[in-house]
C-alpha cells in the first residue's frame, strides 16, 4: 500500500519532502516563495525607514540612524575581498566548534548520569542548578584569570552557553521515557545494561538533539559578547581579525557604521548555518520520527 | 495456576492512604481465558501491575504454580493499553526484542519473528516504525512481540481500547481464534461486555474500590464463537444481563463517589435495558 495515497492533504506538504513526486517541486517552490517575500518586505521596510527618516513629522527609531541596505550592501562587497573578514568567520567558527563540542562531549554523559543514577543527582544536581542561572557572560572575568590563554578563556565561555542547555534537556528526556516502555522490557528479559542501550539512550536523543540545536544557537550569541569583551583574541588588536564580534566592536570603535551591520548579519548568517546544519544531523539521527 | 490470597494495594500513607484493592482473593486457571469486567477506576490495571510483578502488593501474596511472584518474567507478559511498542525500532526490531535480550541465537529468532509476522499478516510492515502504522498494526506487533517469548501467561489491559469499532471487531475475533489455536492462560482486562462473553471462559466481576471479585461468571458457549452469538444467543444474552446487573450496581458506587466514567456507564446501562 503506497502510504502516500491515505494521506490527509494537509499531511502532503510534508510527505512531499521526501518523496521525488511533483508535490515535492510544488512545496519547494512555495517554501522559496515566502522566504523571497519575507527578505524582500525586511529590506523594503529598512531602505524606507533610512531614506524616509521621519513619519508624520516623527523620527523613525532606530531605522533613521542606521545606514541603509545599499550602503550596507557596498560596505560588504568591499569587506569580502579583505582576507581578514574572512579571518574573522573562520576564527568564530572554530570558537564555536571548540566551545560547542566539548559541551556536547562532557554534557550528554553528564545528562544521562543525573538522569540513570539517584546517587549521582543527588550530589551533582543541586550545585549544577546553582551555577546554571549565572550567565556566561558573568564568567569572562574569572575565565580570563582562571585560563592560561585568552583563547581558552573564550572557548570556555561558550563552552558554558551550550552546557546547561544540553544537560537540561538530557535530563527531561530520560525523564520523559514511558515508564511502560521500561516495564515491558524488563518483563522481556532485559538487563539493566540492554534497556540502558536500546531503550534510555535511543530515547533521550531526540532531545539531545533539540538541546544541541538550542545549544548552537546559544553559542553564537556567547562568542560575540565574549570576543567583544575579551578585546580581539589571539589575533591580537590587529583590525579584524579577532572574530566576527570583534569585527563588530571593532568597527563602532572606527565609527564604519555600515560595517556594523555586515558584522550582525554575517553573525545571523552563521548562526542560521549552524542551526540548519543541527537540524539536518537531528533528523538523520532520529529516523522514527522523520518518516511519518 | 495463578492464586492470589487475601492481596491489598494501597497507596500513600498514613491518613492520606488510598485503597485500591483490599483482600481480593481468586484463582485463574490454567489455560483458561479469564476475563476480568469492572467499571472504569476500579483499580484493574493496579490488579495487573500487582500480576505482573512491576509492582508488590501492600499486603497479601500472588503465587503461580505455588511460587511467590517477586518480580516481572517472561513467562508473565503485559499488553498495555494503547501502543507501548519502542518508537526507535522498526516492527520486526520490536518482535525480536524479547529473544534478542535474552541472548537467543539470531538465526532461531529471525526464523520465528518470520512466521509470527506471517501470522498477523505484518510481514509487509515489517522494516516500518510504530509511526507509520495503523492502530490495529501496532496492536497486531505488540501481540507478535508477546507472543515471540511464548509466555505462560498473557496478560491484556484493555488492549483494544481507542481502536475504531470496525478494527475492534476484526482484532476480537483475531485475537479469540489466536488464543483458540494455541491454548494458554489469558488474564484479559475490558470494560465492555460483549468484549468480555464474547473472549471468556470465566469472567470476573469486580466491586468498585476497594476492588475485589464481586461474582465469577462462567461463560460456557461453545467455542469457536463468533461476535453474532454473543448478540443474537439467548444464553449468551442471559450472562450479559447477570453481568451487566451487578456491574450496574458497582457503577451506581463509583457514580455516587464521584466518577465520571461510572456516569457514562450507567446511562448506557438505562438505554440497553429499555432496548431489551
Amino acid at each position: 500500500m503506497n502510504s502516500e495515497q491515505i494521506l490527509p492533504v494537509s499531511h502532503r506538504d510534508l510527505a512531499a519532502r521526501r518523496g521525488a513526486s511533483p508535490w515535492r517541486m510544488l512545496a519547494r517552490f512555495r517554501r522559496y516563495r515566502r522566504a523571497c517575500m519575507s527578505f524582500a518586505i525586511f529590506l523594503g521596510i529598512w531602505q524606507l525607514g533610512t531614506t524616509g527618516k521621519s513619519w508624520l513629522g516623527h523620527p523613525i527609531p532606530i531605522l533613521c540612524q542606521a545606514p541603509s541596505p545599499g550602503a550596507v550592501l557596498a560596505a560588504w562587497g568591499q569587506l569580502v575581498l579583505e582576507p581578514a573578514y574572512w579571518q574573522s568567520w573562520y576564527l568564530s567558527f572554530t570558537r564555536v566548534a571548540l566551545g560547542f563540542l566539548a559541551a556536547a562531549s562532557v554534557g550528554i554523559p553528564f545528562g544521562l548520569m543525573i538522569a540513570i543514577s539517584p546517587l549521582f543527582r543527588g550530589m551533582i544536581f543541586p550545585v549544577f542548578e546553582l551555577l546554571r542561572p549565572i550567565p556566561p557572560l558573568a564568567w569572562v572575568p574569572a575565565s580570563i584569570i582562571f585560563w592560561p590563554t585568552q583563547e581558552l578563556s573564550i572557548d570556555f565561555v561558550i563552552f558554558l552557553g551550550a552546557f546547561y542547555t544540553i544537560v537540561i534537556n538530557v535530563v527531561g528526556g530520560a525523564a520523559n521515557i514511558d515508564a511502560r516502555l521500561i516495564q515491558a522490557a524488563r518483563s522481556m528479559g532485559g538487563s539493566r545494561w540492554n534497556i540502558f542501550r536500546r531503550l534510555v539512550l535511543p530515547g533521550v536523543i531526540p532531545s539531545i538533539c533539540v538541546g544541541l540545536e538550542t545549544g548552537i544557537g546559544i553559542t553564537w550569541e556567547v562568542v560575540v559578547a565574549a570576543e567583544m569583551i575579551s578585546g580581539g583574541g589571539a589575533g591580537g588588536s590587529g583590525g579584524a581579525s579577532g572574530g566576527l564580534g570583534f569585527f563588530i566592536w571593532n568597527s563602532y570603535i572606527g565609527g564604519s557604521y555600515p560595517d556594523i551591520v555586515v558584522g550582525m548579519i554575517s553573525i545571523g548568517i552563521a548562526g542560521y548555518l549552524s542551526s540548519a546544519a543541527m537540524r539536518f544531523a537531528a533528523s538523520k539521527a532520529t529516523p522514527w520520527l522523520r518518516e511519518r | 495456576m495463578i492464586e492470589l490470597r487475601n492481596i491489598h494495594k494501597s497507596y500513600g500513607v498514613g491518613r492520606f492512604a488510598t485503597t485500591i484493592i483490599d483482600d481480593c482473593s481468586f484463582v485463574l486457571e490454567r489455560n483458561k481465558f479469564n476475563v476480568i469486567i469492572g467499571p472504569s477506576g476500579v483499580g484493574k490495571s493496579t490488579l495487573i501491575r500487582l500480576i505482573a510483578g512491576f509492582e508488590k502488593p501492600t499486603r497479601g501474596e500472588i503465587l503461580i504454580d505455588g511460587r511467590q511472584v517477586t518480580g516481572p518474567d517472561h513467562n508473565r507478559l503485559v499488553v498495555f493499553q494503547e501502543s507501548a511498542l519502542f518508537p526507535w525500532m522498526t516492527t520486526q526490531e520490536n518482535i525480536h526484542y524479547g529473544p534478542s535480550a535474552r541472548g537467543e541465537r539470531r538465526g532461531d529468532i529471525a526464523a520465528k519473528a518470520d512466521l509470527l509476522l506471517e501470522k498477523v499478516g505484518l510481514r509487509a510492515a515489517a522494516r516500518r516504525y510504530p509511526a507509520q502504522l495503523s492502530g490495529g498494526m501496532q496492536r497486531r506487533a505488540e501481540l507478535a512481540r508477546a507472543l515471540i517469548n511464548n509466555p505462560e501467561i498473557m496478560i491484556l489491559d484493555e488492549p483494544f481500547r481507542g481502536l475504531d469499532a470496525m478494527t475492534r471487531k476484526l482484532m476480537l475475533d483475531y485475537y479469540a481464534r489466536l488464543s483458540e489455536d494455541s491454548p494458554r492462560t489469558n488474564l484479559f482486562v475490558t470494560t465492555d461486555i460483549d468484549e468480555a462473553i464474547f473472549l471468556a471462559d470465566r469472567l470476573f466481576v469486580m466491586t468498585y474500590r476497594p476492588m475485589k471479585v464481586r461474582a465469577v461468571i462462567d461463560v460456557d458457549l461453545p467455542r469457536p464463537r463468533s461476535l453474532n452469538t454473543v448478540f443474537d444467543d439467548d444464553h449468551a444474552n442471559a450472562l450479559k444481563m447477570e453481568a451487566l446487573s451487578l456491574l450496574h450496581e458497582e457503577a451506581m458506587k463509583a457514580f455516587t463517589s464521584g466518577s465520571k466514567a461510572a456516569a457514562d456507564f450507567i446511562e448506557a446501562y438505562r438505554k440497553r435495558i429499555a432496548t431489551a
